[in-house]
């Protein structure tokens, strides 16, 4: 299955792909009588995308959201280089260093595109409350500075011409993009994507894709995302973690998963969306 | 003629109350807006600010009543006073202290729980405020007063007699809390607008997921916009201590605030402020023009008359969100 050695490995396409950076051991996680992750483990290396699929209900969004800190395991552990993390809020998640885009889309509606975005940088803020009343300048050049970076992601995801435009007015594709701006906004080391292509069409998906890709290749960006087109994950994903009712039932590179009988059992049958 | 100019009259102080109440009902619309919470407290919390300041200014010692009964004492003040600017500054941080402690001892152990438990739990804890307050400070009633200019104000009596042929008569206190009340409503706004804890209070208003997602710690925001309503407390409670002195109706000015919102919209600041002037201006004119032909007394009832009637027309305020239900 999982066959990166310890040090890393280049990928044919030449990326480079490092030590561990996300590590889940035997993780389980209970809703009252059901069980939504059972007993999974998989780590998460440097530099590399990383898939979940599995059919619906599988569980997928759950495990996300472990590792988000949304959810509490009630067994298992999770490690982020190199260290056990204990229980934790999910805007202490967020601090470390790992941001997320939502299944079901998480936006300030009432924000303009450039205000969402700019949340994504409140803790790359440091001017504090009494400063920012004293001593307007600094935080004022604070400000500026955070704008430009976010300039940036603006241009790298080409929505320059709706930065004004409050969220609650956009169509589904491009609010997808902008919780994504929003997520890279934080710089984080390990970005998690849950469905970041469901609901779209071919052109936005092909556009989607190539996004995740450039993240991935210019920032070095590690990417853990959820997604049930079966041509996008084989595509752009390193290694793929197959889930089933809580299970895990497959784990490699996407040449390794797709010729696994257990998951293709599981795809038999089943209606994907 | 003479009675366009009374009717000015009469506008300039309706638009004067109406900042007041447009304070007060900020106060609301920010817990609300930030934790879902309809903030029953708040009356009692500018009620407490008031009794807090006097005290404080004049070196009470807290719970001196309750001392004295338990161990037959006769303790009453320190023997200082405590400059006001002080007393206030010392005040506000009370009520810092306080918002920690509601967060801490009520709110974080209802997070998720149904907007009427939550509603119930202020009152509860209007009701233990008030008490808190007696205890700590005494039932009499106090006079407060902060060095803030009262009376008739001459120049513009003069003034507008010049004009007119008639002088207004327009209390300097007025004035000062229109004054302090606008440049509060104005801060506020802007920190809203402008500053990363305005920015994220805002994130949190609009969405908890996508607020935690970014790293903004809920609790802290709700430990911040009850610090921030419980200075608004602060000042309206001044404002309104200065005027009628300190005692148990002042916790009131919070049912002036309840039309205000119903008009604005709970969750809209600028509704607040808009709400807050026409109330302000409308109750008074109605009472000024309409008043004397049904026998006066109207201000009691005006605001809730005309907020219900806005209510049948558009029952989200004026710059309220439709409420949609979320899945
Ligand atoms: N907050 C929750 N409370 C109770 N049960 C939950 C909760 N979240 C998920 N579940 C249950 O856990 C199981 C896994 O759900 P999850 O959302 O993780 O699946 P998924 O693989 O993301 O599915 P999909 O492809 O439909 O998004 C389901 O049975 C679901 O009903
Ligand atoms: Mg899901």
């Amino acid at each position: 299955m999982a066959s990166v050695p310890e040090e890393g490995v280049v990928t044919p396409d030449g990326r480079q792909i490092g030590g561990v950076l996300m590590e889940m051991k035997n993780i389980t996680l209970r809703f009252g009588g059901v069980v939504a992750v059972k007993d999974i483990s998989f780590d998460i290396r440097k530099g590399e995308i990383r898939a979940i699929i599995g059919p619906n209900g599988a569980g997928k969004s759950s495990m996300l959201n472990v590792i988000s800190g949304f959810y509490n395991p009630q067994e298992g552990e999770v490690w982020f280089k190199g260290y056990r993390r204990g229980p934790m809020k999910p805007y202490e998640v967020a601090r470390l260093g790992i941001a997320r885009t939502f299944q079901n889309i998480a936006l300030f509606d009432g924000m303009t595109v450039l205000d969402n975005i700019m949340t994504g940088r409140l803790n790359k803020m440091r001017s504090g409350f009494l400063a920012q009343a004293l001593w307007w300048g600094a935080a004022e050049r604070e400000e500026i500075e955070n704008r430009a970076q976010v300039e940036k992601i603006i241009d790298f995801l080409e929505i320059q011409n709706i930065r004004k435009t409050p969220v609650g007015r956009l169509p589904y594709g491009l609010k997808k993009r902008v919780e994504l701006a929003r997520a890279l906004a934080a710089e984080p080391q390990l970005l998690l994507l849950d469905e970041p292509m469901a609901g779209m069409n071919v052109e936005e998906k092909e556009d989607m894709s190539r996004f995740i890709l450039d993240v991935n290749d210019e920032f070095g960006t590690t990417i853990a995302l959820i997604e049930h087109d079966m041509g996008v994950v084989m595509d752009i994903s390193d290694r793929v973690v197959v889930m089933d009712y809580g299970r895990k039932i497959g784990d490699g590179t996407p040449a390794e998963v797709r010729g696994n009988q257990e998951v293709i059992d599981a795809y038999l049958g089943v209606a994907h969306d | 003629m003479d009675q366009l100019i009374y009717a000015t009259e009469v506008l300039l102080n309706g638009l004067m109350t109406g900042v007041m109440y447009a304070l007060v009902a900020l106060g609301f619309v920010l817990i609300f807006k930030a934790s879902g919470v309809f903030n029953y407290a708040q009356g009692v919390l500018a009620l407490f600010a008031a009794l807090t300041l006097v005290g404080i200014q004049q070196g009470q010692i807290p719970f001196a009543h309750m001392i004295n009964a338990m161990f037959g004492t006769h303790l009453e003040t320190f023997g200082w006073t405590v400059p006001s600017l002080v007393a206030i500054l010392l005040t506000a941080m009370v009520m810092v202290v306080l918002a920690f402690l509601i967060e801490k001892l009520v709110l974080q152990h209802l997070v998720g729980q149904e907007p009427i438990i939550l509603f119930m739990a202020t009152i509860g804890l209007a009701y233990f405020l008030e008490g808190l307050g007696d205890v700590m400070w005494g039932a009499d009633i106090k006079t407060l007063d902060v060095g803030l200019p009262q009376g008739i104000s001459e120049t513009i009596e003069g003034v507008t007699a010049d004009w007119f042929g008639y002088g207004f008569f327009i209390d300097r206190l007025d004035l000062w809390a229109t004054a302090i009340a606008a440049a509060l409503v104005a801060a506020l706004v802007a920190f809203a607008q402008y500053t990363k804890q305005g920015r994220a209070m805002r994130a949190v208003a609009d969405d908890h997921q996508a607020a935690l997602s970014v790293g903004i710690s809920l609790r802290f925001i709700w430990v911040m916009v009850w610090s921030i309503a419980g200075f608004v407390a602060l000042v309206a409670g001044i404002m309104w201590g200065t005027k009628s002195g300190v005692q148990f109706s002042l916790s009131l000015i919070a049912l002036k605030a309840l039309p205000v919102l119903m008009l604005g919209g709970f969750t809209s600041i600028p509704g607040a402020i808009v709400g807050g002037l026409i109330i302000g201006v409308g109750e008074k004119l109605f009472e000024f023009l309409i008043g004397p032909m049904i026998g006066g007394a109207t201000e009691n009832w005006f605001a809730y008359v005309l907020a219900l009637i806005f209510l049948v027309f558009r029952p989200q305020g004026l710059f309220g969100e439709r409420i949609i239900e979320r899945v």
